[in-house]
């Protein structure tokens, strides 16, 4: 039956033929590696928020502007361990401990071609403070608020002076002023731009004004970030003259970009497709530490949890190696401290191990033979839920019943921060590199009244309190002597592993997937110490 | 008799106030839509348990930083009061600043739609291009090899996980034979070469004379759009061979035939002119639910649509960009529906009457 007529076949084999051609065409010679001088790499960056240093508190975000400016204090890619100046020379610490002195290195510029100088280092402090955003409260514990700030923070001889009221370790300053809050912008450019008196805070959310290694090209929301070098660094030009951060949700499609070769380095692949990409000679796969861990918490209001016996009992009812060794392989390993292996300070002793009778023994204890029936709340996202469920298995040899709910962050924190939980699986990364970080959150509960409403803060969330811990954070945090603060920080975190509302489980580690030509990724253990300027290919 | 021609049959307006009473009716639709849609949305994100504070200040705020950023956004405030500020604000064309990407929504719209709106246009062409001979053909021929084949297919495209599909396309076509470029909407390195003047890159390439671009974009887009152009096809063939079945068994199709009217007349003068009619509303639902955005298809192709940015708005509590998103998917559908009508009574004399 010739239902179309010559006519119309003939019509259907002309569309037919364009769509061919159309279809040849595209498949044509379009497709190109990444240019010798520019390194794409592929990530999920859905986090960024603001590329505004005094407002970046994502991880994401905080790696960008690690690229585009320098800071006060930092850490060169060659010894992550040893804290130096940034945009400073040197630097002096009063007697007393409470005033730092930063002599300002000579001939480093900004993007714009402004010097970089004692000036902008006390404005962007200063501005950090003033506008008052989260990440603020790094600098803002020492005292520092808008009020006192432009006393505190100043310029005397040509050098940046930074003084402090409360009794804090230098130590622990120099770390925080090497936070990302502590970037350096340039005053000139960023006044030149700010409206209303906001300090350039609505310009620089998505424009660059820094003397870092690479200079914002341009960042659009879930789909790129784009850098271009910095040739004048004071370190010298970065080993590419571009760099492009392309946003790709999907681990899968990011490994058959980096198959291709589309991509120069792919950071969000799963262990699986590592493992399956073992044997290509074309890529390679780089393994770095990261200070992210992952812990489960008891709410102490809770009235079963709040039994010292009965969290103890939780933490011999994981099964933390069973766990790296099978799913978690390549992405996280076992550490049951609250400050990273790897890390000034961090302790590396694992004393618990799945042991359902010792578990059992102190269960009995406790009050709970036969166990008892708990919720526990998690991210949605891979692998909380994972995890969740090995430990509901584990905890059920014990007879502890666990119903487990997960949720996306944005609904599950505001429970957290009520205190609302029973059990909670969650991750926590240190907000600059000194253990008082995060002891501060996991450790130190000074007001447990829920009135109180300290809801950063870990131990405060779980209603936990412990006064001789209180003390022993307050003085790590003020010691002056280096060694001896650092065995106060492995007491204080000994302490904790004992007696705290936790089983912290895991740290992260990160598996990147580059092209076999690519050399020099460096990627530290927090979320900021990552360097682009290293890449060359 | 001049009075008696132009005037209106008993019961009836005469045309002037009909087509008055018609727009009238259209826009009073389109009102009580719109702030349904704004309604209900503003209610759900409101109500919802994510909070949008913590969007800003991230998880880890002190309590002050908290509650200043809340009274900021005006959550202190009793809900209707909040939705009238919103309504008030949204009519001067202001839908807010997103959370997320920091932009006023407008301008968010206006990049991340066009990406949808590019992808949709080429899937809903490929599905009516190839869904309706097929759907004919398979009716036609009903209970044939062919038309079990063209019910198979439908059913698969129809069926079928569009993230599944859209990853195993990738593998085989971008992954494998190198067919066809990978997931985004340009390759990187063309990033900002093309002024943006309609947003949508095939047109701003071309009317800049980037070939090589367009080319590109070309090979960036054919898998995606294929992809959705299945799900497309799917229903279109499905739906024309269900009419066409429906129009085959009419009285008026044996007159033809007694007639001695050829079979393609019979077919596509007779047959398919009736069924034209109801396609055009299917063609219109499945062009206004691709242009939803289709997430998933999104979300494999690191494709930046309206889509995506609804459901990562959504995620992160970002309620201005998910309202405004949300508003104006709503006016593309209402507006698709009424262009459906519009052509429904262009296709059909009796509707017109």
């Amino acid at each position: 039956m010739n239902i179309l007529g010559r006519r119309s076949l003939g019509r259907l084999a002309t569309v037919g033929v364009a769509a061919a051609m159309l279809a040849g065409a595209a498949a044509g010679p379009l497709r190109a590696a990444p240019p010798a001088d520019t390194f794409v790499m592929a990530k999920d960056i859905s986090d960024i928020i603001t590329l505004d240093p005094a407002e970046v508190f994502e991880f994401s975000g905080g790696e960008m502007i690690a690229q585009i400016y320098d800071r006060l204090m930092w850490f060169e890619p060659d010894n992550m361990s040893k804290l130096v100046c940034g945009v400073c020379e040197s630097y002096e610490v009063s007697e007393d401990g409470k005033t730092i002195t930063f002599a300002m290195r000579e001939g480093m510029a900004f993007e714009s071609g402004n010097p970089v100088t004692a000036e902008d280092v006390v404005y962007s402090l200063r501005r950090v403070v003033k506008l008052n955003k989260t990440p603020s409260f790094i600098v803002t514990q020492f005292g520092w608020t808008p009020e006192n700030v432009d006393d505190l923070v100043r310029v005397e001889d040509g050098k940046a002076v930074v003084e402090i009221t409360e009794e804090f370790s230098p130590a622990l300053v120099l770390n925080a002023l090497s936070a990302g809050v502590a970037s350096i912008v340039d005053m000139k450019t960023v006044e030149e731009h700010a409206t209303d008196g906001d300090m350039g805070y609505a310009w620089l959310k998505n424009n660059s004004a820094g003397s870092g290694p690479f200079k914002l090209q341009t960042w659009k929301a879930n789909e790129l970030v784009s850098m271009t070098a910095n040739e004048d660094f004071r370190s010298g030009a970065p080993g590419v003259k571009r760099a492009i951060v392309r946003h790709v949700a999907e681990p899968a499609a990011q490994r058959l970009m980096i198959e291709k070769g589309d991509i120069d380095l792919a950071r969000d692949l799963t262990p699986d497709m590592v493992a399956a990409l073992e044997g290509d000679d074309s890529v390679k796969v780089q393994t770095d530490a990261k200070a992210a861990l992952i812990y489960m918490a008891g709410n102490q209001d809770n009235e079963i949890l709040g039994n010292p016996k009965v969290m103890e009992a939780i933490r011999y009812l994981v099964d933390y190696k069973g766990m790296a060794d099978s799913f978690l392989k390549g992405q996280f390993k076992v550490h049951q401290a609250a400050w990273p292996e790897g890390m000034w300070a961090g302790y590396n002793e694992t004393p618990y191990t799945l042991n359902v009778e010792k578990a059992k023994e102190l269960l009995a204890e406790a009050g709970y033979p036969d166990g008892f029936e708990i919720e526990m709340d998690t991210l949605n996202q891979s692998p909380y839920p994972e995890i969740a469920q090995a430990v509901q298995a584990t905890l059920s040899q014990a007879g502890i019943q666990v119903s487990i709910t997960t949720a996306e962050g944005k609904t599950l924190w505001p429970m957290y921060r009520a205190r609302k939980h029973s059990l909670i699986l969650a991750q926590w990364s240190p907000d600059y590199t000194d253990p008082h970080s995060n002891l501060d959150a996991f450790a130190h509960n000074p007001d447990n009244s829920p009135e109180a409403k300290l809801t950063g803060v870990l131990a405060w969330r779980n209603a936990w309190m412990d006064e001789d811990m209180n003390a022993m954070v307050v003085e790590a945090r003020n010691e002056k002597d280096v060694d001896t603060r650092e065995q106060q920080y492995f007491d204080i975190q000994k302490k904790l592993q004992a007696e705290g509302p936790y089983a912290i489980m895991f740290q992260q580690t990160e598996q990147a997937v580059m092209r076999a030509e690519v050399e020099g990724f460096v990627s530290g253990p927090t979320f900021d110490l990552i360097y682009y300027r290293t890449v060359s290919k | 008799m001049t009075e008696q021609t132009s005037a209106a049959a008993p019961g009836k307006l005469p045309a002037a106030p009909r087509a008055l009473k018609a727009t009238a009716g259209a826009v009073l639709s389109l009102v009580l839509t719109f702030l349904g849609l704004t309604a209900i949305t503003f209610v759900i994100g409101r109500v919802m348990p994510a909070d949008p504070v913590l969007a800003v200040v991230g998880d880890r705020a002190s309590e002050e930083a908290y509650q200043r950023v809340f009274l900021e956004m005006g959550l202190d405030k009793p809900l209707y009061d909040q939705y009238l500020r919103y309504l008030g604000q949204i009519l001067t064309g202001d839908f807010g600043a997103s959370i997320m990407t920091t932009r006023p929504v407008t301008e968010d719209i206006l990049r991340f739609f066009p990406a949808t709106l590019e992808l949709a246009t080429l899937a809903t062409l490929a599905g009516c291009l190839i869904g309706i001979p097929m759907g004919v053909w398979a009716a036609v021929n009903q209970g044939r090899w062919i038309d079990h084949a063209v019910r198979v297919l439908g059913l698969a495209g129809y069926s079928v996980p569009v993230f599944w599909l859209g990853m195993v396309g990738l593998l085989v076509f971008y992954g494998n034979l190198g067919w066809v470029a990978g997931p985004g909407r340009i390759d990187i390195y063309y990033d900002g070469v093309v002024d943006s003047v309609t947003g949508v890159i095939l047109i701003d390439s071309a009317l800049q004379g980037e070939w090589e671009i367009f080319w590109n974009a070309v090979s960036h887009l054919i898998l995606p759009a294929s992809v959705l152009g299945l799900y497309a096809l799917a229903y279109i063939a499905r739906m024309t061979r269900s009419f066409m079945l429906d129009q085959l068994g009419q009285e008026y199709i044996l007159a033809a035939r007694i007639k001695g009217a050829s079979e393609f007349s019979v077919i596509w003068r007779h047959a398919f002119r009736n069924v034209l009619v109801q396609l055009i509303t299917i063609i219109g639902l499945t062009y206004a639910s691709l242009l939803e955005g289709s997430v998933l298809t999104e979300t494999v192709f690191a494709w930046p649509g309206i889509g995506q940015y609804i459901t990562t708005s959504l995620f992160n509590a970002d309620m201005n960009a998910v309202l405004g998103g949300t508003v104006v998917v709503g006016i593309c559908f209402v507006g698709i529906n009424m262009l459906s009508d519009l052509l429904y009574k262009l296709a059909d004399p009796r509707a017109r009457a």
